[in-house]
């Protein structure tokens, strides 16, 4: 129960999609001019990857992993098919968008009204396959666990493109330089609302040095180099994105 | 450029300035910011998506006559994810560690706005040299972007360019630094990304003032 817990302010606060890690910009930043359309694609975004990421799951698990295809017999043990998920990651989520969009107006008239025109679009979201590409990436152990994790970081861009929508409906009105008007000003924004969520980089390990003394010392020589004084700030919750950016040998 | 006519020549240059994918038709950011810390993979990945975007935009225009236009975006992603699992495998077997850092952003190049857009919009309608070279434009203009973010934020926040110490040795304090200069450990973090981008945005539109948008 405590994973799942961990796991789900994880991904919306500390590895937020759009934050720390820069999935879905694109539709972010085209589709948060108004509050209302953006509550739609991040409802949308948080539907597809529930059901995408625990489907990708149990691909990964049972089909691509190294000597997942043990269960066929033992002579198949040895396979290693994981060079095929990005092929076939694309494909499950190309095809279940389209499932989705056919059973929602099936079954569910209205919120086919309100999502209707963004569930195609959501195919070619990056947060929808790096949401399963990160799935595969941190070795999450359980089905369950996959799901929360679908549901959660789903809920992190949902809150992000609500919270930009709604400034740049108040940003209207004010005096923005104008070759700053538009897109530029969302970037800055965006930026500094990133830096803001990294102060949410401690809330979990506060106290709790035992955590991962292997990862603290890792991150702890990469830091020293690059910045000697805020190495204090820096915990190894930021591994799984400073990994990313920093790693300088 | 003698060997291109000036339309074609336009379809290569256009995407470099004044129709920008990145500044300005705001494509194909998602996979782009996140791996700019260093400048070594923002050029690889900028090489990548050239790659990817060229190949792929001749493919799509070689068979644009024999897709049914209602699963075209299936086959879209079909022929993305083959070149990008191409360049993935060579990635992992020439530059390993390299291949560590962009870790999961080259599987996300798929999804990559700027690949899919210029499939619609442009090889879905064209023969394939324009195509081609519509790719390369795009994708070429995604990379001076790519380039231009890698090369601050390396320098300021590392004081390395490719990993090479160019501002001298911040342990030693040699170079700059034996004058007091500090690495801004600020342009390392994720969102210092955007804000460099939010700056190129500023100075393009402050220079071209067509560009300026209507709030």
């Amino acid at each position: 129960m405590l994973e799942h817990i961990e796991l789900f302010f994880k991904s919306i606060f500390i590895d937020n999609m759009v934050f720390a890690v820069f999935l879905g910009m694109c539709s972010y930043l085209a589709v948060s001019k108004k509050v209302a359309t953006a509550v739609g694609l991040g409802a949308a975004v948080i539907f597809v990857l529930a059901v995408t990421v625990p489907l990708n799951w149990l691909l990964d698990q049972y089909l691509l992993q190294e000597g997942a295809l043990s269960w066929l017999g033992p002579e198949y043990a040895d396979y290693n098919l994981s060079f095929l998920s990005f092929i076939l990651f694309i494909a499950t989520i190309a095809t279940m968008v389209q499932l989705v969009e056919i059973v929602v107006e099936r079954f569910s008239p209205a919120l086919y009204n309100s999502l209707g025109i963004f569930l195609p679009l959501i195919a070619v979201n990056c947060a929808i396959l790096g949401g399963s590409l990160f799935m595969q990436a941190r070795e999450i152990p359980s089905l369950g666990l996959a799901f929360n994790y679908g549901v959660s970081s789903g809920i992190g861009w949902f809150l992000a493109i609500l919270a930009i929508a709604a400034i740049r409906e108040k940003i209207r009105y004010s005096n923005v330089p104008a070759p700053l008007r538009g897109l530029g000003i969302t970037f800055i924004i965006t930026g500094l609302m990133g830096i803001g969520f990294q102060s949410f980089g401690g809330m979990l390990t506060g106290g709790d040095d035992s955590a991962a003394p292997v990862e603290e010392t890792t991150v702890e020589l990469k830091i020293k180099e690059e910045k000697k004084e805020e190495k204090e700030e820096i915990d190894e919750q930021s591994v799984t994105y400073n990994e990313v950016n920093l790693v300088q040998e | 450029m003698a060997l291109l006519s000036k339309k074609d020549a336009n379809l290569i240059l256009d995407p470099l300035a004044d129709n920008n994918p990145i500044t300005i038709q705001v494509l194909g950011i998602c996979s782009a910011l996140a791996i700019t810390a260093e400048l070594k993979a923002s050029v690889v990945m900028a090489l990548s998506v050239i790659f990817v975007l060229g190949v792929g935009n001749v493919v799509i225009s070689l068979i644009r006559n024999i897709i049914p236009s209602k699963i075209r975006i299936i086959v879209q992603l079909i022929v993305v994810a083959t070149l990008v699992i191409v360049v993935d495998q060579v990635l992992k077997a020439f530059a390993y560690e390299l291949s560590k850092t962009l870790a999961v952003f080259v599987g996300l190049i798929i999804t990559n706005c700027i690949i899919m857009g210029r499939f619609e919009a442009f090889a879905l309608g064209n023969g394939p040299w324009k195509s081609f070279l519509d790719g390369i434009g795009n994708a070429l203009g995604y990379g001076v972007i790519l380039i231009i973010v890698g090369f601050f934020r390396e320098l300021l926040g590392s004081g390395t360019l490719f990993g090479i110490k160019v501002l001298g040795d911040p342990i030693a304090k040699t170079g700059v630094y034996a004058f007091g200069y500090e690495n801004n450990g600020f342009m390392i973090i994720p969102p210092a990304a955007l804000i460099v981008v939010g700056i190129i945005i500023w100075v393009q539109r402050s220079r071209n003032r067509a560009l300026i948008e209507e709030n």
